[in-house]
């Protein structure tokens, strides 16, 4: 038999309350691993991440490379038989791991999403370009790649200027304090 | 039919200004600017079938996955500034799956949330309008019968091929469950149109979204299975709803002669006898003209 002491339950009832989701019901079915298409990029499967905030393993749940390889597709969700919102505790250890400074398991994706923010922060919409280049700026690598990045340029699918908001306050209004 | 459609096409004009369905129309970042080709054949299939669309003025990005990945607080602001914009009384029109999660939910949300209303009320200093419309694309297809637009329609896309590719957004977002499904609408009107349809069990398999940048490795995976399993299931070409699923299904996709992947709204746009494809055709990384070609469906 697994006791938690009180510290780990107050990680679980934390994820719980903030997401709003009870994943206590998961029967660990497995429906979800074997629904997710990108189970094999993921070091534990959804509902072992489950598992984890069950038995307080705060640490490990946060440092994990599951909740950054997750796109919330939403497909373990809907192959749920207890019918949970997988994608929703996702997105709750994400915000967690920031907060805390945990070490990201997969700095490429976080790295990609705060540079939509930052267009988005700057241009109200995304720019694909802008987002690409200084993804692969930080990122020390500019080369790999590069034949995707020159189809789309030749393809015309990639605008080189951005498309802007007029109200730039408004925008700044949604950023405010980032 | 004939006779129905001279009625239609030529019927007074005043009649048909009546008539006219009106939809404030949110792009979303992808159609604005990798899928050009999906909003021009969208608006000129709305133009056919006697729909106005207005853009939704001075528009911003939904957040998309970043924001909800990320940052709470953006994730809902940025939706809620769109949904302030909506004009009151006409239905606000969505044609990027992953936006209209976005907003819809959103708007859902504040729907039921005394506090939220009162903050999106603070933060953008109108009342919140308990009666907007949000609709998908997809929802067009429900008001307009296309054929009643269309001569001998059956022959339109005559025994094309196609496997409809919905994407996850479309089909399986908890936050939506309680709202119209859109599934099968691509399969009935496509076989309005006289198209032979493909199923491959694939229909609502996620393309990847920003994998695709992040992991591409990952992404060309998930792309190639898609793809295969559409071509070995015998379809000669893919139809997608979603511009961010066509881009992903086009630029990672490494398969040898793969399929071409065509938007819902080119294949309805050319239904309609739209003849502007030598703006959309060349967008596309696998060229769909010599496969229509064959099939008699384009002729220059």
């Amino acid at each position: 038999m697994i006791t938690l002491d009180n510290e780990q339950d107050a990680f679980a009832d934390e994820i719980k309350t903030r997401s709003g989701i009870n994943f206590s019901a998961c029967l660990h079915c497995q429906s979800c691993a074997n629904g997710c298409p990108f189970l094999e990029g993921m070091d534990y499967a959804p509902n072992a991440v489950l598992r984890l905030i069950q038995l307080g393993l705060e640490e490990t749940a946060l440092k994990c490379s599951t909740i950054w390889i997750c796109v919330g597709c939403n497909t373990c969700s809907s192959y749920c038989p207890m019918a949970i919102d997988i994608s929703a505790v996702m997105d709750e250890l994400r915000h967690k791991a920031i907060e805390k400074g945990i070490k990201i398991a997969e700095p490429d994706v976080l790295n990609f999403h705060n540079e939509v923010l930052n267009t988005v922060k700057k241009y109200g919409r995304t720019h694909k370009l802008e987002i690409m280049m200084r993804y692969k700026l930080k990122k020390m690598d500019l080369f790999s790649d590069m034949g995707v990045g020159l189809k789309m340029l030749k393809k015309r699918k990639l605008d080189l200027t951005p498309s802007k908001v007029q109200d730039e306050k408004a925008i700044e209004k949604i950023f405010k304090g980032k | 039919m004939k006779k129905r459609l001279k009625k239609s096409s030529k019927a007074n004009e005043n009649s048909r200004q009546s008539d006219r369905l009106r939809f404030s129309f949110f792009p979303g970042c992808s159609l604005k600017a990798s899928g050009h080709e999906n909003t021009l054949s969208l608006l000129k299939f709305c133009d056919s079938v006697n729909i106005e669309l207005k853009e939704l003025e001075d528009w911003n990005c939904c957040g998309s996955s970043s924001a909800h990945s990320v940052d709470r607080d953006v994730a809902e602001k940025l939706p809620m500034r769109n949904i302030s914009l909506a004009p009151k009384g006409i239905p606000l029109m969505i044609a990027c799956p992953s936006c209209l999660i976005r907003i819809k939910s959103m708007y859902l949300k504040i729907k039921g949330d005394e506090t939220l209303k009162q903050e999106y009320e603070d933060l953008w200093g109108k009342p919140f309008d308990e009666d907007l419309e949000i609709i998908h694309f997809f929802e067009i297809l429900n008001r307009v019968r296309i054929d009643d637009y269309i001569d001998r329609p059956k022959e339109k896309l005559k025994k094309l091929k196609v496997a409809p590719y919905y994407g996850c957004m479309l089909s399986m977002p908890p936050d939506l469950r309680f709202e119209k499904s859109y599934y099968g609408i691509m399969e009935k009107t496509l076989a309005t149109l006289g198209a032979d349809l493909i199923s491959f069990g694939y229909g609502s398999r996620c393309c990847g979204t920003y994998l695709s940048v992040a992991k591409p490795q990952i992404a060309q995976k998930v792309v190639n299975e898609i793809i295969s399993r559409a071509m070995e299931a015998g379809a000669e070409c893919m139809v997608t709803a979603c511009s961010m699923c066509h881009l992903n299904l086009e630029i990672r996709c490494s398969l040898e002669n793969p399929i071409p992947i065509l938007h819902f709204s080119e294949l309805l746009s050319m239904a309609l006898g739209a003849e502007d494809q030598k703006k959309w055709f060349p967008r596309h990384i696998v060229d769909p003209v010599p496969l229509l070609k064959k099939r008699g469906l384009l002729i220059s």
